[in-house]
């Protein structure tokens, strides 16, 4: 019987003052008891409209139902059914627009905790060793491009359906921003580490150092015997924000804090072979998930202050709330419709300031956002060290430019089939953000999925 | 992973490495880089591709020692695994055919004219490897290079081999219409204050010239833009619009400053290497 108690069970933290300064993850995930309380609160309605805030679909009452009642063999088993990476995504999905934002209880209430619930039964799952297995029973195999979720998950459906696979990953470790973005206090490479030890026991090859379009053109995979390609390259080649003084010495992209800090370790520095340099006043410009990442980053690294700077104001911020809030608690400093106009610098050609002017919020854009107007007179100077530039990232060219007959838009991002994937060259699919532009693991993740049973359609049709 | 082959100390802190990478000698061609790293925890270092052979499915680096990452690959030997091997990365060359090319090669930056000579000699072109080096010991691969370029020119600061001078003096001349002659294209390839000299040289004639520029790199596909250099008043990105840019639009002021980013953090990293007995 559902119990009715108006809010979450709450998630346990590391103090703010502990955990602000080292790498271990911040939410320390429910116990047994604490599931189980929260899983009754769930109400089991007969239309459960939480499931249509699921790009998946995952059953969501159903998985929790079995929370409720302890069978977590079965609540895993459900889960898995609708995503293969749900220890990722109980941590990283942005769980308040989506699923719980739809939940009947956040009507009066707080709505269930179905991230956390997620995330509980994917680690007893890990914890517990319940494997999944499969088995190769069609003879031909696919080239995936890119270890990201979207390739990683398409990877896996297709193992599991039993073909075989091979993915392609350009870096030296596959994960895509699993790996070189989102840092170990919200995502511990552990967890990565196990999802892809998982796809690899069903079967999944996994090749990187191969960029396809430099190592191999993408026409060489057909020649090599691939039936068909998924392409899951992602989107991230990072945009500066084109003012002056962007050249000078401490000013870089979040992609290479974050890729120096996760992808190479450099927080272990000189541990690792990698430096990262972080100064005492650090600002960080963008207000999504990974500005949120790399402000907390340069906290952890020993930075004094460390703020935000957006041009909009929190309404308008992409980030998820959770990483907002913690944010919050850890110290971060918000500069709310602020924006950048000039990066200043000593004469030794390293960073002293960000100049900004003062916003307020105008006439709604095109995108439906309220359009950030200046205020005259409203200049000012930031005192920084370190500039980090977050303001988005687009696809990268490389595999476009290499390849003939693949379509894109005029965002550089590639046009396929929104049920199917298929792209404009026969055989190759696509998904993700190298299709979507930055969007979240979820939506990659069940692009990935959709084009895996696409392409098994397009190889062995239905009789 | 790639296996180390065969190695030749040219210098001695300068090493030649053939290495078994079948894709990447595949797709190699001249004035492309591969990244690699060797070990757990290490850097990701751009390396040019010296030379390839897509018979023995082969790539040749040359490594010079500079900093933690570069000794570390200088222990390795014949039979030696190199972590990870990636590339080809970076755009091609690209030379108009038919004029006379000079290539400069500076210090081990000679390594790099060898596919390249190789190529553009063989297409038809007039080639005149023209290297510098501080002294006669520290010239590399002259005789491969004579082998691949229709001229060689020797320059050395001490004058104990060749001219006796900066290539630039020897550039000057050349442009002057001595020796092999006035060249139609230059492209250098060394120490940043060297190409920085040759597109001085080379500005007020308008010859066509290209540097290897090599900054700072971490994934070399594109993704983070460390690799930044301001050409023509624009930011490019070396590892994938690069690494040879129009000298005569390239601030090698900035790039100057901006290669020495994290030189507080080298130092320190190369001070713990020695003390840990060099591993
Ligand atoms: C710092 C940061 C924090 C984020 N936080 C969140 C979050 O909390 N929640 C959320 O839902 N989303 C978040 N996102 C967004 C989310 O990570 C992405 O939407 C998602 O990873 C996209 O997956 P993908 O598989 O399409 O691409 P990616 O994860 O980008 O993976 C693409 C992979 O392809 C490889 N590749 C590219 N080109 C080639 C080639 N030519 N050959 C071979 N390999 C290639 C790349 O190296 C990479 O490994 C965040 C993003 C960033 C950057
Ligand atoms: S090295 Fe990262 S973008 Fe060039």
């Amino acid at each position: 019987m559902p119990v009715k108690r108006a809010d979450k069970t709450p998630m346990p933290v590391r103090l703010p003052e502990e955990r602000a300064h080292d790498f271990g993850e911040v939410n320390e995930g429910y116990a047994l008891e604490r599931a189980m309380f929260e899983a009754e609160r769930c109400l089991r309605c007969q239309d459960p409209v939480c499931v249509e805030g699921c790009p998946v679909r995952i059953p969501i009452s159903d998985f929790i139902h079995e929370v409720a009642a302890g069978d977590l063999v079965a609540a895993a088993r459900i889960l898995r059914t609708a995503n293969p990476l749900p220890a990722i995504c109980g941590r990283v999905c942005p769980q308040e627009t989506q699923c719980e934002e739809r939940c009947v209880m956040g009507g009066r209430f707080r709505p269930v905790a179905i991230g956390h619930l997620e995330r509980f039964v994917a680690d007893q799952e890990r914890a517990r060793g319940i494997s999944t297995t499969a088995e190769r029973t069609h003879s031909e195999k696919v080239a995936v491009i890119g270890a990201g979720p979207a390739g990683l998950v398409c990877a896996g459906e297709l193992a599991r359906m039993g073909y075989g696979v091979t993915v392609y990953e350009g870096l030296h470790a596959p994960g895509g921003v699993l790996r070189y973005g989102i840092p170990e206090f919200r995502l511990p490479k552990a967890i990565l580490d196990h999802e892809i030890a998982v796809l690899q026991a069903m079967g999944v090859e996994i090749v990187c150092d191969v960029i396809v379009g430099r190592t191999l053109p993408l026409d060489r995979l057909f020649e090599m015997g691939y039936a068909a390609v998924f392409v899951g390259t992602g989107a991230g080649l990072p945009q500066f924000l084109g003012i002056p003084g962007e050249d000078l010495n401490g000013v870089m992209s979040a992609n290479e804090f974050l890729t120096r800090v996760n992808l190479m370790k450099g927080y272990t520095f000189p541990e690792a072979d990698t430096p990262v340099k972080i100064g005492k006043r650090v600002a960080v410009v963008g207000a999504g998930n990974t500005a949120m990442d790399a402000v907390r980053t340069a906290l952890r690294l020993g930075a004094e202050e460390a703020t935000i700077v957006y041009r909009r104001s929190d309404k308008e911020m992409t980030a998820r709330v959770e990483e907002h809030e913690h944010a919050i608690q850890e110290g971060v400093v918000f500069d709310w419709l602020t924006s950048p106009i000039e990066v200043v610098g000593d004469e030794t050609g390293w960073v002293t300031g960000l100049r900004c002017q003062k916003m307020r919020l105008g006439e709604p854009d095109a995108s439906g956002r309220a359009r950030p107007v200046p205020i005259p007179g409203s200049e000012h100077v930031i005192p920084v060290d370190t500039v980090i530039v977050a303001i988005g990232t687009s696809p990268n060219p490389l595999l476009v430019r290499t390849t003939k007959g693949l379509q894109t838009d005029r965002h550089g991002c590639l046009v396929a089939n929104e049920a199917t994937g298929l792209t404009s060259k026969p055989l190759v699919f696509a998904g993700g953000d190298a299709v979507t532009g930055t969007a979240t693991v979820i939506l990659a993740a069940g692009a990935g999925k959709r084009a895996a049973h696409a392409i098994a359609e397009a190889l062995s049709p239905a009789a | 992973m790639a296996k180390i082959l065969s190695t030749r100390q040219l210098t001695p802190i300068t090493k030649l490495f053939v290495v078994d990478a079948p894709l990447v000698a595949e797709a190699a061609r001249p004035g492309q880089f591969v990244i690699l790293r060797v070990r757990e925890g290490g850097e990701r270092i751009p390396v040019t591709i010296a030379d390839y052979d897509r018979a023995a499915r082969t790539i040749a680096i040359v490594v010079q020692e500079v900093g933690v990452t570069t000794r570390l690959v200088n222990r390795l030997g014949a039979g030696d695994d190199i972590l990870d091997v990636v590339g080809p990365l970076g755009t091609p060359v690209e030379i108009p055919a038919g004029g006379h090319v000079v290539g400069v090669g500076g210090g081990f930056g000679a390594a790099a004219l060898l596919c390249l000579m190789r190529e553009l000699t063989a297409r038809g072109d007039r080639t005149t490897s023209l290297l510098g080096a501080r002294t006669k010991e520290l010239l590399i691969l002259v005789d491969e290079l004579r082998a691949v370029s229709t001229n060689v020119e020797l320059c050395t600061d001490d004058g104990s081999a060749g001219h006796h001078g900066l290539v630039t003096g020897r550039l000057a001349e050349l442009i002057a219409g001595q020796g092999p002659g006035r060249p139609d294209h230059v492209i250098a390839i060394g120490p940043e204050v060297m190409m920085r000299a040759v597109a001085e040289a080379t500005r007020p004639e308008r010859i066509h010239t290209l540097v290897s520029m090599d900054p700072l790199m971490i994934d070399g596909t594109g993704m983070c833009g460390g690799c930044r250099v301001i050409v023509g008043g624009e930011s490019k990105f070396a590892c994938v619009d690069g690494p040879c840019f129009d000298a005569h639009q390239v601030d090698f002021t900035v790039a100057m400053r901006r290669g020495k980013a994290y030189a507080a953090e080298e130092k320190l990293a190369a001070e713990r290497l020695a003390a840990a007995g060099g591993r």
